[in-house]
């Protein structure tokens, strides 16, 4: 099909989506008892002007979906401005409330821990994607021996290993070698140079490693399937009967087609990927989204919890519609004049 | 003087279960230089198993049961794996069928010829380009070709590239595995004399692989036709064509349209190949054979020389194949 | 019947479902039988000498004990009619919505066909882990609201599969023939789909029990579980936040290795069963590359439910 009616498909969904979400999250954190936005607004603890501003922001006073007084009354737009569009308009606005611990900004708290779970995030699947290839290809040309067997049996094991366990079954293999919480030593200063980062970089390499191991797994299963398949196909009997050897037919011919897949799987995934970060990260106190996901949800902190799920779906719904953009930029089929 | 010496080739497929499907038994021919070989039969009957057979790239469960498969003196089945590369398209090259897929969809075309030429020869890249079209231009593709993808042929374009890349290491000979199937009767018979005027400039031995009689004709020297993986009659074209005694031979020749007389009815042979999962005991052809004897069901007939250079699987009528001598 | 009877044949004879079976029977067995094989009651407190907190294993006590002097054997034995109900009732309802969806879906078409199939491909964009954190610290914890929740958010991947089965039931020969003698619709769905389909859910049900057993101890390590009930997840959420700076691996470890003993058996037997079920997958070798796909399209819907959308 046409490249740009695909496009414009999926743009739409991811959209779509997106409207439900920001719905089916409002909609959830208002069916609390004792409404956590309204009690909040009502806290001594904030200050006056700060009690104000969630009032007006969120429209605390109107009706929570739809107003069907001034609808009657003939006031269709009015009918809508209600704590739902307040709560859309501050969302576009990026205020996405103020949490109850640290009566911070939510938005503030979660742009300042992005980067942690990112950087977790792409060293893991980084990581998991050069041993998934390598490993797969391995399997896949040597079918029927031992070290394939060895593979598959590694990969179905993994499957049942939930992630958190293998941080914990690291983290006591681990203990004493490479430290095993928190982000950096504490009370290492300055707080930034080569030291500082170099330390960051110690503290990163368990929750890494921990949720590289568990992807590299799904990665060599499709590697090594996609590769099974590239192998059954015509041009690969051509490149032997060239005279190619192993190796030159993996890398020049195999390769190339066998990989498309892995680019969707890593986007596709992502939605994993995600809930494996929380578990990673509150096992090796990783300062990242994951863990103030688990943080907020012990501390009953609701506007976080809102927030971060918020922010969490968004960039899965993001990474699918990349993917499906890689998918129809890569795929030959799309790519015909 | 033979170039090529297949002797008792014979090319088992192991199944899930562990049994061994006797696609290839016993065949045997030779190349001999300047001459040209068709390899006729039925899909199935086991040919391009054989071809696969002679360059070792037979699949994960294939196996070459016995046999030798001489080359220059040397038996290409008991070289090793990197003797024989060198082998595959420097001195044997192949051309397969359905060229649809048989060139990487996502290189350019030029770029695949290069590597075969980088591959065997060591010359630099600006050489191996010119070359290709040089190689390119004798298929009649014009080089500006050279940098475009596969899907952007036609197919008979395909399958005059993947000729062309065939002869990128001036090989010895040509196995064509069924060049025009799938290609209409134009482009065909374009191959076809594409095939022919290599042959003459290059001297190259080509060995045709069809189902079709018809097209062998025109190109080959020498015809061996294949039953059930095994011979049924081998001999120059000329016999074959003439004085063919085989009757599953004389079947397909009936069976070819004569375009003088069109009004006579489309012969076919009624019935179809055995499985090779439940090969008869005796002839294989037996059950279609119009001229069947008891002896045929029960026991499988020899490969019987008749005269020099004809040889016939088939069990003789008293007073006919007079003088034959086991082969 | 005469198909199930064909598909435990084939089954009989795959050494890796065999041996999947064996692992998820011993550990049905120790649930059922935990009463008998637990050396003591594990909400007990046994002598509490200071001394006996965290204790590492001696003979009175296989796996030592933990934070509060409790058994830890015993609670690992009890532990498992925790996860094993949550898997199998959570993982039933996944399955029963999901089949529901997928035969009407499928049969009707059309725009609710649609509309339904829409619905899951929202679904499956949602990350689970978070949504089902969200969800259970809103409405609070318990075995069933743990179950619903499980339930509720895993029956996307079956649907689709369902559907796309019944899809191409519905044009066959028996089906017509129903159709023209007049049969009803929910006739001919329920005596001549769903028997059709009916191998390929089994096959799906296996695997996703071990997805909700996973699913499960995931919540209750991150707290959300039932704080009544001790399951393996529970037992991982205590040793973890109280355990693990004084290295009691006999606490951390044990129930972390069931988790993986039973997920293993039921995955190595929902693998076979798949292999037997879907043609397409038959293989003789014990693993085959294509069941494995399958099997992460089973436990982790994007992949094939994304090539499925086409």
């Amino acid at each position: 099909m046409q490249r740009s009616d695909y496009l414009i498909r999926r743009v739409f969904f991811a959209l779509a989506t997106l409207v439900v979400v920001i719905g089916f999250n409002f909609f959830l954190f208002r069916i609390l008892p004792g409404d956590p936005i309204k009690s909040i607004a009502r806290s001594p603890r904030l200050t006056r002007e700060a009690r104000e501003k969630l009032r007006v922001d969120f429209g605390l006073d109107k009706p929570v979906f739809f107003d069907g007084e001034r609808l009657r009354k003939g006031d269709v737009l009015g009918a809508f401005d209600t704590q739902f569009t307040a709560y859309v308009r501050a969302l576009l606005h990026g205020n996405l409330g103020i949490s109850y611990r640290s009566r911070r900004d939510v938005a503030e708290v979660l742009a300042e821990r992005v980067w942690r779970t990112v950087v977790l995030v792409a060293g893991a699947e980084t990581l998991a994607l050069l041993f998934g290839v390598v490993l797969g290809l391995v399997s896949a040309w040597r079918r029927g021996t031992r070290l394939e067997m060895t593979i598959l049996l590694w990969a179905l094991i993994s499957w049942g290993l939930p992630n958190f366990f293998l941080g914990i079954i690291l983290l006591l293999l681990a203990r004493g070698h490479l430290p095993v919480g928190g982000m950096a030593t504490p009370g290492l200063k300055p707080e930034h140079g080569l030291a500082y980062w170099a330390d960051v970089g110690r503290h990163l390499i368990l929750p890494t490693l921990t949720m590289a191991i568990v992807y590299t797994s799904s990665y060599v299963l499709i590697m090594r399937s996609s590769v099974v398949e590239v192998l059954s196909e015509d041009y690969i009997l051509t490149a032997k009967a060239k005279g190619l050897n192993t190796f030159q037919i993996l890398r020049d011919h195999a390769l190339k087609n066998a990989m498309l897949p892995m680019v969707t799987m890593v986007a596709l995934n992502l939605a994993y990927t995600v809930g494996g970060a929380i578990q990673v990260e509150t096992v090796f106190s990783w300062p990242g989204i994951g863990r103030l996901m688990y943080d907020s949800v012990q501390l009953r902190d609701y506007p976080i919890l809102q927030g971060t799920f918020l922010l969490l779906a968004l960039s899965v719904i993001v990474a699918n519609l990349l993917a499906d953009l890689l998918y129809s930029v890569l795929d030959p089929r799309v790519k015909a004049e | 003087m033979a170039i090529l010496e297949v002797r008792n080739l014979s090319v088992n497929y192991l199944t899930d279960e562990g049994t061994a499907l006797r696609a290839v038994e016993g065949v045997s021919f030779s190349l001999e230089q300047g001459r040209s070989l068709g390899l006729v039969g039925e899909s199935g009957c086991g040919k391009t198993t054989a071809m696969l057979g002679i360059l070792r790239l037979l699949p994960a469960e294939g196996r070459i049961v016995s046999g030798e498969v001489v080359y220059d003196g040397v038996d290409l089945l008991h070289v090793s794996e990197s003797e024989m590369r060198e082998y595959r398209w420097g001195r044997i090259s192949i051309v397969f069928q359905g060229a649809m897929n048989a060139l990487n969809p996502v290189r350019r075309v030029g770029d695949q010829i290069v590597e075969a030429i980088m591959l065997h020869e060591s010359v630099d890249k600006r050489t191996a380009r010119g070359r290709v079209d040089e190689l390119l231009g004798m298929v009649g593709i014009t080089s500006e070709r050279a940098s475009q993808y596969p899907h952007q042929y036609s197919g008979g374009m395909r399958q005059r590239a993947m000729i062309a890349m065939a002869l990128a290491c001036t090989p010895n000979i040509l196995i064509a595995d069924e060049p025009t199937t799938a290609l209409d009767v134009m482009i065909q018979a374009q191959i076809l004399d594409l095939l022919q005027k290599l042959q003459k400039e290059l001297e190259l031995c080509i060995v045709l692989v069809t189902h079709d009689l018809g097209v062998v004709a025109e190109i080959c020297d020498d015809v061996l036709v294949m039953y059930g993986g095994k011979t049924a009659e081998y001999a120059s074209a000329d016999i074959i064509y003439n004085e063919s005694l085989h009757p599953y031979t004389q079947r397909l020749l009936e069976a070819f349209p004569d375009v003088e007389n069109p009004a006579s009815t489309l012969a076919s042979i009624p019935g179809y190949p055995p499985p090779l999962d439940a090969l008869p005991p005796g002839c294989r052809f037996e059950p279609r054979c119009h001229r069947r004897k008891d002896i045929c069901a029960v026991k499988s007939p020899p490969l019987l020389a008749v005269n020099s250079g004809h040889y016939v699987a088939c069990h003789p009528d008293k007073g006919r194949l007079n003088g034959a001598t086991n082969r | 019947m005469q198909q199930l009877r064909e598909i435990w044949r084939t089954f009989r004879r795959r050494p890796m479902g065999i041996v999947g079976a064996l692992m998820l029977f011993s550990v049905v067995f120790v649930a059922i039988f935990a009463p008998w094989l637990a050396p003591y009651d594990p909400d007990v407190k046994i002598d509490i000498d200071p001394e006996d907190l965290l204790a590492p294993p001696d003979v009175e006590h296989l796996l030592g004990r933990d934070d509060a002097g409790k058994d830890v054997l015993s609670q690992l034995i009890y532990g498992a009619r925790v996860s094993l109900t949550v898997g199998f009732v959570a993982s039933f309802m996944s399955m029963f919505i999901g089949t529901t969806v997928g035969l009407i879906a499928g049969y009707i078409g059309g725009r609710i066909g649609n509309a339904l199939m829409r619905l899951t491909d929202f679904l499956l964009v949602i990350p689970d882990l978070p949504l089902m954190l969200v969800i259970i610290s809103i409405w609070g914890r318990g075995l069933w609201k743990i179950i619903f929740v499980i339930g509720v958010l895993g029956w996307t991947y079956n649907a689709r599969l369902v559907r796309s089965q019944v899809l191409s039931i519905k044009e066959r020969q028996f089906v017509l023939r129903a159709r023209a003698i007049g049969a009803g619709s929910l006739r001919i769905i329920l005596r001549h789909i769903f028997p059709q389909v009916l191998p390929l859910i089994l096959a799906q049900a296996v695997l996703s029990v071990s997805g909700a057993i996973i699913a499960e101890s995931s919540l209750s390590f991150l707290g959300l579980g039932d704080p009544t009930l001790v399951s393996w997840g529970m037992m991982l959420n205590f040793a973890f936040e109280r355990a693990i700076s004084r290295m009691a691996w006999w606490f951390l470890l044990p129930p972390g290795f069931a988790i993986v003993w039973v997920s293993v058996g039921l995955i190595m037997m929902g693998t076979t069963l798949e292999e037997i079920v879907n043609p397409r997958l038959r293989t003789h070798h014990l693993f085959d590359p294509r069941h494995m796909v399958a099997l992460i399209a089973g436990v982790r819907p994007r992949a094939e439910a994304e090539g499925a959308m086409e």
